[in-house]
């Protein structure tokens, strides 16, 4: 398991392959990237700010990758999350897996990105056409993150 | 002592990132956030229903316990990814 939160971009071809080196029995890696949306419900957006409560944020990441590894018989846990300032069309995040098989990997790679946007602690200012603005919660997010709860 | 830190849309409206508050005692989340709201107005922000409560970094109810040394954080729902 490993987890950062950094400024700066990251490369997504280098984690793949950071992850493939590692997981050099499994069958399956999952990745996801979650990239700057340049509109949102109303309006375009330019930017987002991302703040997040250093060591907090690091203890809840780690608790995601450490609740994924005990649901399935995963390899590699990779999470890396961006934070300051950054243009639309820019990496946020990125989730990677790895497993045996792939219905493992997929289904945590979802597992940690569900939970991730409920539980840890980063929030987002939007620069819009209109101004600056808070992200707020949206249900379909807790819906999605609910839905493990049950599982 | 306590510290206490703000995050998001609430330290924008508090204007401020963290604060320190002589403590001595054993009291609750809600006892503390009584005494903050009577701050000033703004201070009200505390108050509404979605707001969120830290203690040493854990989330946890407002009527989660405090000690001295603990360091509390109140923010709103996470909207990071």
């Amino acid at each position: 398991m490993m987890i950062t939160v950094q400024q700066e971009d990251f490369d997504h071809g280098r984690e793949y392959e950071a992850l493939r080196e590692l997981a050099n029995r499994d069958g399956a890696i999952v990745t996801f990237t979650g990239l700057v949306r340049d509109f949102n419900s109303q309006c375009s957006v330019s930017n987002v700010v991302i703040e997040h409560y250093s060591g907090m944020t690091e203890k809840y990441l780690m608790q995601i990758c450490s609740d994924a590894k005990k649901r399935w018989n995963l390899g590699q846990v990779r999470i890396i999350h961006r934070i300051g300032t950054l243009e639309a069309f820019e990496q946020i995040v990125f989730v990677g897996v790895s497993s045996k098989h792939r219905q493992n990997a997929f289904e945590a790679a979802q597992f940690i990105m569900d939970i991730l946007k409920t539980t840890a602690p980063f929030w987002k200012q939007e620069t819009t056409a209109k101004g600056t603005q808070w992200v707020k919660r949206k249900d379909s997010d807790e819906a999605a993150a609910a839905k493990w709860s049950g599982a | 002592m306590l510290r206490i830190r703000f995050f998001g849309s609430i330290r924008e409206q508090l204007q401020t990132s963290s604060i320190d508050v002589e403590y001595a005692g054993e009291e609750t989340v809600s006892d503390l956030m009584a005494k903050l709201i009577e701050k000033g107005e703004r201070w009200l922000i505390l108050e509404e229903q979605d707001v969120l409560v830290a203690v040493n970094m854990t989330l946890c109810g407002k009527d989660a316990v405090i000690n001295s040394g603990d360091e509390l954080a109140f923010f709103p729902p996470v909207t990071g990814g």
